[in-house]
């Protein structure tokens, strides 16, 4: 069977640097249960998943590339494609939605411009919904990166969320016409 | 042993750094004791703990004092060194920084007294709250590894699995199978592999019980595990831990390499001559991998996709050898039941349901937080005694245990047992300990649409019942919400969900239509409302519902005429306003801004 693939990219040459993985194949190189460890360090690698690496773990571990890829795609953890800067999600876990998540989330739908599960176009941002991070005490519960915010009403969401918005603003620079964007009026 | 009793004669200031305090600044918080304590030059006589979660997350940061078990919720900055001047200068509390359960009320001075805290009875939780999660020398000064020493000393296999069996425990994880009888059946079956895994997938969204064991006391689980294999015949054990828990992955790991290097894990565990080495897998976030058959398929690095049983686990589990798999409860129990005896253990709890239960109480009660309670308690004893009731002093309408396959109480049921029988008899389950209150602003046919949504994107999509009757089901819901009911609607759910529920592969649809079941059983009404007048009573379905604003507590300040982004809001400055139905898009944003709380929604 010839390696044929018709997702019409041109991976002859790899825009990916895939050294960095050598290391992490290497060390599940034994390990018949590796292929999930070895995705969630790649990840961690790249910040999501280039479709390089999937097709050079695939190569390494000797199983098919369709297999590698039905494993990507089965676990939410794994995102095929670049994410943002700053990764905000939502709780929608029971004590959050009842607790007002719908609400909070849309306050920062609107604020970040952006729907669940979209990445800004100059992937500052991805909002994405969890369901329940175990602060349920606390909801709703919103989380940025590592950090958590609890008891969030609509006000608090907003804020935080335009508070994000002029940090990555002034990250990138006062030139970038973001910036100006990034001023809540 | 009591909790919080005093080690060594010295005073303790324990602060939780569990994931809700450690949220609200109790790291910090934990800094400036220490800071305040060196400060008075008490470093001889006062030592602060940095503990695990204590269950009250809603009024974290927590801190705690021993050897006299004061309590301060609410701890912030600038109380430290108040605290830390008053317990230096003569070992006393600062009372206006006390617990008050109202307002007005007398504060209450120690911990154990606090209503919230009264009534539990705490053996899962017997460390959390109290030691270093990253310490072992401090759990082992609470008996950690005794019951593993008592087993592999005093105890062979066979006994150690009647002891389980005879304590009545049952898995925490869901389905409530006998543990001792399950421990039986993988030592019998044949194989010289068997692998024991710990089961911390905890996908039940909003339950945190599983997250909290880890978080604050993670050997009870380890430990669990030890005697887990040393009664079937394991040697390799594996913990599965949900990948939305990081700090439960890192504190698991310390905890595993601390037991490895006392001796309690890896080659010659006290000198036994068992093994027992444990490993843990991040999960990659797929509810359904919290079934056991999807666990071990995604542990083998595969599509965590459930299979047919039998073979069950015991007999075929990982790579096709006997696999006992266990909840973290579960595991947390054991140590106990070896130190204590299974008949300590047998004599809490009533009929077929021995022991206590852990249940993450959330949602529109006052005291939120995890409860340890016997079994048997009522359900109205639990959220009212325990939880305080719903915020505000309103009533509850509902109480939704066991999660995404569990059922809705309403009021009229609150005094059902908290039984596994008991809890089955009127729809709901036990199940992981997901108990979520619920008042007159939840629509209940939204909140089955809410669950609903949820097991129709976790499906896996392996069996057709499961993966296209969620699908219907969530469609018809979704319609009965937007107004676009029909007559009728209510007869093809009930049809659709015994078919799914007969049907379907595994636990995950076999259970799925059981919240929206419960909630036409007991709440019919509010679906026929919607059907036939399109009216919701909680005000919560958006297309039914519409802003109006109160004229008498209107100012006519414009503040929701200027936010209003389609001009749906006309009025005189100074005169009540009004919104045009017609006109507005309900996006709530004059609701938001409105400052007499005078926009509501109907
Ligand atoms: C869809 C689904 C999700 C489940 N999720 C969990 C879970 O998150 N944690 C858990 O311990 N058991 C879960 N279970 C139950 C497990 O299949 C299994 O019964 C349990 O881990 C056995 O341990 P126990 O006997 O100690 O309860 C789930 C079952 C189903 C069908
Ligand atoms: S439901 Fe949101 S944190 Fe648990």
């Amino acid at each position: 069977m010839t390696d044929q693939c018709t997702c019409g990219d041109a991976h002859t040459t790899s825009k990916v640097d895939l050294t960095p993985i050598e290391p992490v194949l290497e060390r599940y190189a034994d390990d018949p249960g590796g292929l999930i460890p070895v995705l969630q360090e790649t990840q961690k690698l790249y910040g999501y998943l280039p479709k390089e690496a999937l097709r050079a773990i695939a190569g390494v571990r000797c199983i098919p590339f369709s297999s590698v890829y039905g494993v990507a795609t089965f676990y939410s953890q794994f995102h095929l494609r670049q994410r943002g800067d700053k990764v905000v999600r939502v709780c929608h876990g029971t004590a959050c939605h009842v607790l007002g998540a719908p609400e909070v989330t849309r306050a920062v739908v609107e604020e970040l411009g952006i729907k669940i599960g979209e990445t800004t176009e100059d992937l500052a941002f991805t909002l994405e919904s969890v369901a329940c991070v175990g602060c349920c005490g606390l909801a709703p519960v919103m989380l940025v990166d590592g950090q958590t915010y609890g008891q969030l009403d609509i006000v608090e969401a907003r804020r935080i969320a335009a508070t994000l918005r002029e940090e990555v603003a002034a990250e990138r620079g006062a030139a970038s016409s973001l910036a100006n964007e990034g001023d809540p009026a | 042993m009591t909790p919080h009793a005093p080690t060594q004669g010295s005073t303790i200031i324990r602060v939780c750094t569990g994931s809700g305090c450690a949220m609200n600044g109790s790291l910090e918080v934990a800094d400036a004791f220490e800071a305040a304590i060196a400060q008075a030059g008490a470093n001889d006589s006062v030592r602060v703990v940095r503990t695990g979660c204590h269950g009250m997350c809603g009024s974290g940061p927590i801190v705690t004092v021993a050897p006299d078990g004061v309590f301060y919720p609410k701890v912030t900055l600038d109380r430290v060194t108040r605290i830390v001047e008053r317990l230096v200068a003569d070992g006393g509390y600062v009372s206006e920084f006390l617990f008050r359960p109202a307002e007005d009320a007398e504060p209450i001075v120690h911990y154990a007294d606090v209503p919230f805290n009264a009534a539990q009875r705490r053996i899962v939780l017997r460390r959390c709250g109290v030691v270093d999660p990253e310490d072992i020398d401090d759990a082992l000064a609470l008996g950690a590894y005794d019951g593993l020493r008592k087993a592999l000393e005093t105890l062979d296999p066979d006994s150690l699995i009647e002891q389980v069996k005879a304590s009545g425990l049952r898995g925490r994880g869901g389905a409530g199978f006998l543990t001792g009888q399950k421990w039986r059946f993988t030592r019998d079956a044949s194989g010289e592999v068997k692998y024991v895994i710990c089961n911390a997938d905890e996908g039940d969204p909003g339950a945190f019980m599983d997250r909290s064991v880890i978080e604050s006391d993670p050997h009870s689980v380890l430990e669990g595990m030890a005697i887990a294999a040393y009664a079937i015949g394991a040697h390799e054990g594996y913990v599965y831990v949900r990948a939305e828990y990081p700090l439960a992955v890192k504190r698991l790991r310390i905890a595993i390499a601390q037991a490895e290097e006392k001796g309690f894990l890896g080659e010659d565990i006290l000198g036994s001559g068992f093994c027992f080495e444990v490993k843990v897998r991040e999960g990659a976030g797929a509810f359904v991998c919290g079934e056991e058959t999807a666990l071990i398929a995604s542990i083998e690095g595969k599509r965590g996709m459930p299979k047919v049983r039998p073979p069950f686990p015991a007999t075929s589990g990982l790579w096709g050898k006997p696999t006992c798999i266990n909840n973290v409860e579960t595991l947390a129990n054991i140590a106990w039941i070896v130190v204590e005896g299974a008949e300590a253990y047998a004599s809490i709890g009533t009929g077929d349901s021995k022991g206590t239960k852990v249940f993450a109480l959330t949602g529109k009660v006052r005291y939120s937080g995890l409860v340890e309670v016997p079994m048997g308690m009522t359900v109205r004893d639990l959220v009212y005694g325990i939880g305080g009731g719903c915020a505000e002093g309103r009533d509850c309408k509902a109480v939704q245990i066991g999660g995404p396959s569990g059922g809705c109480l309403p009021f009229e049921l609150l005094d059902t047992l908290i039984e596994y029988e008991a809890l089955t008899e009127v729809g709901a389950i036990v199940g992981s300990g997901g108990m979520v209150v619920v008042d007159h602003e939840t629509c209940m046919v939204d909140f089955a649409r809410y669950f609903l949504t949820f097991t129709q994107e976790e499906s896996c999509g392996k069996c057709i019942p499961c993966r296209i009757g969620t699908k219907r089901m969530l469609e018809i819901v979704t319609r009965i919400t937007e107004g676009e009911g029909q007559e009728g609607d209510i007869e093809k759910l009930e049809k659709l969900a015994r078919d799914v529920k007969n049907a379907s592969l595994c636990g995950l649809g076999q259970t799925a239509p059981n919240p929206m079941l419960t909630t036409i059983h007991y709440f019919r009404e509010e679906y026929e409302e919607h059907i036939r007048s399109r009216y919701c009573r909680a005000g919560a379905c958006t297309a039914l519902s519409h802003y109006v604003i109160d004229a008498g507590l209107c100012k006519g300040c414009a503040v929701c005429k200027k936010h209003c982004p389609v001009g749906a809001i006309w009025g005189e400055l100074k005169q009540p306003h009004t919104i045009s139905a017609e006109r507005c898009i309900k996006c709530g944003a004059c609701v938001e801004h409105c400052p007499f709380n005078a926009i509501k929604r109907v």
